[in-house]
């Protein structure tokens, strides 16, 4: 079969061979997790728990502060030592609860059930927001409000992304080999509890042994399709693997629910399942340790709340050229110089690249106009126009080029010649523009 | 061997945080490359006197950008390719028989006047090259069109001046064209290799064809513009083209001759001075093939392909403006 895509896109390196053949690894639990209480998009959480208390691993510590909001477990068993702000790796300042570990892994009581499929739609959702799951592939949009459509947008499809798209990054695709079963559970699930009787999972062609993994787990569920993507930057993106899919094109300025559409990353799957079966909240999550800078690059479990510098050191370390530190992809990631800075809900990676896979991008020319990122947008936008009135001053301009349709994917800026960093002016432009 | 890295020493930017390998200058230069077997072909048939007009171009541009830039106050930037591509493709617009003097004005109203003093690389209105061509053929007219047949200088032959096949065409008819030639194969094949009269670098079809190719395999080009100049200037001067009434013209010499080749794989496309979005592309290509037939056919010149180029240059922008690319996931305009 054809393998399915959609217009536009890139085809950068993806180094994906650094890591995919490396089985996760449970890492050890931090001497001490730091927690925000807010790794989600929406109201940051208060807390549920005051210094010198004892907690268990996956006791609520954070209350959430609305309805577009997740819960935020303890990670470890141990004693809360500090609450403090905390540098995200988005540079604004977050409260964190410390725990400090006291190596008992002593579980709260959590609530077992091994006829999970039993239980009716609002239960499981109700499952599934105790357990203050988020989108994992990076946005970390809340999951219940995603399964909470309104009733005039009815869902007929749910989609499992599975494209990892982003170069370099591993963990749903080792996620997909080693727990296939646990992402179709998690699918079926998510299926169940908006009525939704087709279900696929998306993966882009470069993970052959996930396809086959994924594609034999559901080799008796007729309601469920593996479809294999072309290997493109952003295939993984909602609008184009709903596109790729699907036929359907979200609307500008739509979500996914407007063509009956909800989606759902590979790790969020996982963890749904994990919430529905054993009643367990999200407290850790696989993250893939990579790039040219690391000595042995690697896939972790890590817990939530363990700081980067520990599964930098639990990967073999920085090697003697590596120059930046990203927490995510390379297109999309956040580059830090904290490495006390813990891992999210949201953190699929922890990238390091060496002086040789990074780009030096201090220096730019003029546009030359030669439409390279008009050709890769895979939202139709003229990029080049966007960076050269948002380089002008000219913001309000930038609205007639459907500067908000942007998603800042960054394939323009990286497909330029001139090496602007358009991207970045779309951003800026964005901000200043009125709406 | 794990190596300890001082925080201090990372690296913080935004995303993303790789690049492609493709650079501005490094487009420059292949594109330059890839006019190579033109520049060889006009050295064989035309001799030293190909090496010395193209090299005088390139001269006179590079300065002319040097001496702009070091005037502004602005970062000298003739190493990126930019300078030295508009002098090459100037060169290959000239006839090999120029004085020394035309080709160091011309590269410097292409590069100063056209290029520069409107803002530089990227802001330019019309293609540099021509424009310095123009201003030089309305400036010089007789230099600037008088041509010499092709010699294949190297064998001693003598070089004796003649018109182009498009000039004898338009003086005395396409049947004057074949008793020069001698028959209809001949022509064409002629034409096809570049043994005529005519510019330094558009005679080769054959040589440009080869260039062309290979920029569309590096995909540094696309075919939206060439294509459909070339399908508009053949369908027009066959059916407008002959003597004998519609439908009577030959679009195969038309196609074959002048500098509608070098014009349509190498100049039209220039990215700064084309519309950036396909639809506009082949709108592009259509005007400059419909403005092409309009002046071979019916005006002064015998040769229109940079007239026509040069006056769509100016509607690049209100063609840009005018049809934008399709945003994903726009809405049908309903009643519209």
């Amino acid at each position: 079969m054809a393998l399915l895509t959609f217009k536009g896109g890139v085809h950068p390196p993806d180094h994906k061979e650094l890591s995919a053949g490396s089985p996760i690894k449970e890492l050890e639990p931090p001497e001490q997790a730091v927690i925000p209480l807010s790794q989600h998009i929406g109201a940051p959480c208060s807390p549920a728990v005051e210094i010198g208390q004892e907690v268990r691993k996956g006791q609520l510590i954070g209350e959430p502060g609305g309805f577009v909001s997740a819960a935020v477990h303890a990670s470890v068993s141990g004693k809360v030592v500090a609450m403090k702000d905390i540098l995200n790796p988005m540079g604004r300042m977050v409260r964190s609860v410390v725990v400090q570990n006291d190596k008992k892994e002593e579980w709260a009581p959590l609530q077992d059930n091994p006829d999970y499929m039993k239980l009716s739609p609002d239960e499981l959702k109700e499952k599934i927001k105790n357990a203050g799951i988020v989108g994992m592939g990076g946005a970390t949009f809340p999951t219940h409000v995603k399964l909470s459509p309104p009733k005039e947008k009815p869902i007929d499809v749910v989609i499992i992304n599975g494209a990892e798209c982003e170069p370099y990054l591993t963990a749903d695709h080792r996620l997909m080999v080693e727990s296939p079963g646990e992402v179709l559970e998690g699918l079926k699930i998510l299926m169940k509890i908006l009525g939704v009787n087709k279900g696929y999972v998306g993966i882009e062609n470069n993970k052959p042994d996930a396809i086959e993994k994924m594609r034999e787990a559901a080799s008796s569920e007729p309601h469920i399709e593996i479809v294999a993507l072309e290997v493109k930057y952003p295939q993984g993106a909602e609008k184009m693997l709903i596109k790729a899919i699907t036929d359907r094109e979200v609307p500008a300025g739509g979500l996914p629910m407007d063509v009956g559409v909800v989606v759902q990353n590979v790790g969020t799957a996982f963890a749904v399942y994990e919430a529905c079966r054993y009643g367990k909240p999200l407290i850790e999550r696989v993250v893939t340790v990579t790039g040219h800078g690391i000595a042995n690059p690697s896939n972790f479990r890590a817990r939530i709340g363990t700081p980067i510098r520990e599964l930098i050191d639990a990967a073999g370390g920085f090697t003697q050229d590596a120059v930046k530190v990203v927490l995510g992809g390379p297109m999309m990631g956040f580059a830090v110089s904290d490495l006390e800075i813990p891992v999210t809900k949201g953190t699929s990676g922890v990238l390091v690249l060496s002086k040789s896979e990074y780009a030096p991008a201090e220096k730019f020319g003029p546009c030359i106009r030669c439409g390279r990122c008009i050709d890769a947008c895979p939202m139709g936008l003229m990029p080049s126009m966007l960076s050269i009135l948002s380089e002008k001053g000219f913001y309000e301009d930038t609205k007639e080029y459907n500067i908000f349709d942007c998603f800042e994917c960054g394939t323009c800026t990286y497909v330029c010649p001139a090496k602007r960093p358009i991207v970045q002016l779309i951003r800026l432009a964005k901000m200043l523009v009125k709406r | 061997m794990a190596v300890a890295k001082k925080e201090q020493e990372l690296i913080v930017s935004v995303s993303p945080h790789i690049r492609s390998e493709e650079s501005t200058s490094r487009i420059m230069w292949t594109v330059t490359l890839s006019l190579l077997p033109a520049f060889a072909m006009a050295v064989y048939y035309f001799g030293p006197r190909a090496v010395y007009v193209t090299a005088l171009c390139i001269v006179g541009s590079l300065f002319s950008e040097w001496l702009v830039q070091r005037m502004a106050g602005k970062e000298i930037t003739i190493k990126d390719g930019s300078a030295f591509l508009t002098g090459v493709l100037l060169g290959l617009n000239m006839p090999s028989s120029v004085p020394f003097y035309i080709p160091l004005v011309a590269s410097f109203v292409a590069v100063a006047i056209t290029k520069q003093l409107f803002g530089g690389l990227g802001y330019n209105i019309f293609n540099p090259a021509l424009i310095g061509r123009a201003f030089a053929l309305i400036t010089w007219p007789r230099a600037m069109t008088t041509w010499f047949t092709p010699t294949a200088a190297f064998m001693g032959m003598d070089a004796t001046t003649t018109a182009t096949p498009l000039g004898i065409m338009k003086e005395e008819g396409v049947q004057k064209l074949l008793e020069v030639f001698g028959d209809k194969m001949t022509l064409y094949t002629k034409l096809l290799i570049g043994y005529r009269a005519g510019s330094l670098g558009e005679t080769s079809v054959i040589a440009l064809l080869i260039g062309a190719a290979f920029l569309l395999y590096k995909r540094y080009i696309s075919w939206h513009i060439p294509v459909s100049f070339l399908a508009t200037v053949g369908v027009l001067t066959w059916i407008f083209g002959g003597k004998e009434g519609l439908f009577t013209g030959d679009p195969i010499v038309h196609l074959l001759s002048g500098g509608l080749m070098l014009g349509a794989w190498f100049m039209a496309t220039d990215y700064v001075t084309c519309p950036s979005v396909k639809k506009g592309q082949i709108i592009f290509g259509i005007g400059c093939g419909f403005l092409t037939a309009l002046i071979r056919l019916k005006a002064g010149y015998p040769e229109g392909v940079m007239f026509a180029i040069l006056l769509m240059n100016c509607f690049t922008p209100l063609i840009d403006r005018n049809l934008k690319s399709r945003v994903f996931g726009a809405r049908k305009e309903a009643g519209k």
